[in-house]
């Protein structure tokens, strides 16, 4: 009987433990004060033009709470995506914000786009469509993450570095005629220089992919100029009008100077 | 005699029953101890599990690291050889290692020649600066030393933030480092280290108390507390069938009650383990996305696991990063 009780007691205390533990206070910073920031950061990138709040030509899905703040899947969808030139992403709080600009090349079916930051703390996450007509249209969503940038980019250094550059495309068959989803994944440790070596007492210097671009047979997919926040092994969804028998092609630097080059076969009739 | 029976081996089913029942009343009093700084004291206080055969046992709450807690989430234990005192993982903190050093000077006088940290994660490594004095050697996994270059100084400012630098320590590198198999005597009772293959972490030490048949793999097995996987999913179910292999009797995990049967507490592990497998596996082969993947990949095996709802999805992230490569 006695036993019983202190079971119950026991399974009672964790479950309010638990539950007090997963809901950590919210952040202090109000929200007039995160407003100001996105104007700084949007007045720096954007050099003061004009940028419109949309709730339809650009949309963010990132979870509430990151399950990892190393490694935070975003998708933005562009359901306009015949006005959409480029993307940029910004992550607000980070020590860089500029995540990506992703421009859309001819073949490129710009609806959609995945891909993984790093966050260092509670922020805004800001996502600009530029149109091809130049404008600048904005929407941000609120995640909860914390340490995502300073967090180690695998078990060490060494470890994080090995098979530099190799890269993988998976393809699916995409929502519209004519139109596949493709996969890119890199190997590379995207050293951000905020992880300090225990021992030393020094950061490992920054090191991470900042330009890749993909084509498809002689027409450009994508652009990417990339940051200290996309995560380490970047991977990066999109859609691309697919032409058969043509392959696609990565092109990827990183900011030491090395460049990477693989082709891929697309499988035909994905669409 | 020497001083202590060692009447284990072989009686497993039974030792076991008898401990289930005392961590359930340690288990509801550890909590209550937790419970009361709420009201202003930071108290750290546990109970020690005394096992018998000079084997002790500080069995953790299944929490984070907090300042009510100091840190003090993992099991610790310690074996009271003939000769020397062997430490498993020194506690969550230098207040945790404190509290066990002190834990260890009520029982005995006899040196402390062996202080073992399983592994990088700060629950289980914080402690060991508390042990300096006594001069042991630092046991630790080859990989031990560069996984505290990459992550110790991240660890360091997180526990700090949470603790305040007085409780934190420094971390304390490894003096001796065991990139295979290694055997220590405490005094015609041997401890054999196994440096397992990248698995719960890439620096996983086992330690097999081969006198009583009792198997510490640490981390290598979460008991009621979700596991929580930042290595190698496929070296985890690899690795796991070695400790299987050596069929012990009874197990102290590293997250659980302080003794458990190994056996079915392996079996369970890995029934969420190989959800966990198959489930994310089978996610990347229909193009299921990371995110939607962490949202429903083994979502369904929750029940009766402590904190599933704070680790499953990153559990999820760290398979899928890993299986998307094969």
């Amino acid at each position: 009987m006695t036993r019983t009780l202190r079971t119950v007691f026991a399974a009672a205390l964790v479950t309010a433990f638990c539950g007090g533990s997963a809901s950590a206070t919210d952040p202090s910073q109000p929200d007039a004060g995160r407003e100001k920031r996105w104007q700084e950061i949007a007045g720096y990138l954007f050099d003061d033009r004009d940028i419109v709040p949309t709730d339809t030509l650009i949309k963010i899905d990132a979870p509430k709470r990151a399950e990892d703040a190393a490694l935070v899947p975003i998708t933005l969808t562009m359901p306009e995506k015949d006005k959409i030139k480029s993307v940029y992403l910004v992550i607000d709080d980070n020590p860089a914000p500029l995540a990506a600009h992703v421009t859309f090349g001819p073949a490129a079916d710009p609806g959609a786009l995945q891909l993984r930051v790093r966050i260092d703390t509670y922020t805004n996450v800001h996502a600009v469509a530029e149109t091809k007509d130049g404008k600048l249209f904005s929407t941000a969503v609120f995640v909860k993450a914390s340490g995502g940038c300073s967090a180690p980019s695998g078990p060490s250094d060494v470890e994080a570095m090995k098979g530099m550059g190799d890269m993988r495309m998976k393809f699916a068959k995409g929502v519209e005629k004519k139109s596949s989803e493709a996969t890119l994944m890199i190997r590379h440790p995207n050293f951000n220089g905020m992880q300090m070596n225990q021992l030393t007492r020094l950061y490992t210097p920054p090191r991470y992919i900042d330009k890749v671009t993909v084509s498809h047979g002689d027409q450009t997919v994508l652009d990417i100029v990339g940051d200290i926040s996309l995560s380490t092994n970047p991977v990066l969804s999109f859609n691309f009008m697919q032409t058969d028998g043509q392959p696609m092609t990565v092109v990827a630097s990183d900011t030491k100077g090395s460049r990477w080059e693989q082709s891929f076969q697309v499988p035909s009739a994905m669409h | 005699m020497s001083g202590f029976d060692l009447q284990w081996v072989g009686n497993g089913r039974h030792a076991a029953g008898d401990v289930r029942f005392t961590r359930r009343e340690t288990f509801a009093l550890g909590l209550c101890m937790c419970c009361l700084p709420a009201h202003g004291s930071a108290a750290h206080t546990f109970s020690l599990n005394d096992l018998g055969n000079g084997l002790f046992v500080r069995e953790a709450p299944h929490e984070e690291a907090t300042l009510a807690n100091m840190g003090a989430i993992a099991n610790t234990c310690f074996i009271i050889g003939r000769d020397s005192v062997l430490v498993i993982d020194p506690g969550g903190s230098v207040t945790d290692g404190r509290w066990l050093l002190s834990e260890i000077r009520k029982r005995t006088a006899k040196p402390i020649r062996h202080v073992v940290m399983t592994h990088v994660h700060p629950d289980h490594c914080f402690g060991a600066e508390a042990f300096v004095d006594e001069q042991p050697e630092f046991i630790g996994h080859a990989a031990l030393r560069p996984a505290f270059d990459a992550r110790g100084s991240f660890y360091h400012q997180r526990l700090v933030e949470m603790l305040g630098p007085e409780n934190v320590g420094r971390l304390v590198y490894p003096t001796r480092e065991i990139s295979d198999v290694a055997e220590i005597d405490l005094g015609d009772r041997l401890i054999r280290i196994i440096a397992h293959g990248a698995a719960h972490t890439d620096c996983d030490l086992s330690l097999f108390d081969t006198s009583t048949g009792t198997l510490f793999p640490a981390d290598l097995l979460f008991v009621d507390r979700i596991p929580s996987l930042d290595g190698s999913l496929l070296g985890w179910l690899r690795e796991a069938k070695r400790l299987s292999a050596i069929a012990p009797a009874r197990a102290v995990p590293g997250h659980g009650p302080a003794m458990v049967d190994f056996e079915a507490a392996m079996a369970r592990q890995l029934r969420y383990l190989t959800a966990l497998h198959d489930g994310t596996r089978r996610a990347i082969a229909a193009g299921i996305a990371i995110n939607e993947a962490s949202r429903t990949v083994a979502a369904d095996q929750g029940e009766g696991w402590i904190l599933f709802e704070d680790y499953n999805g990153r559990n999820v992230i760290q398979a899928y990063k890993e299986l998307e490569w094969e």
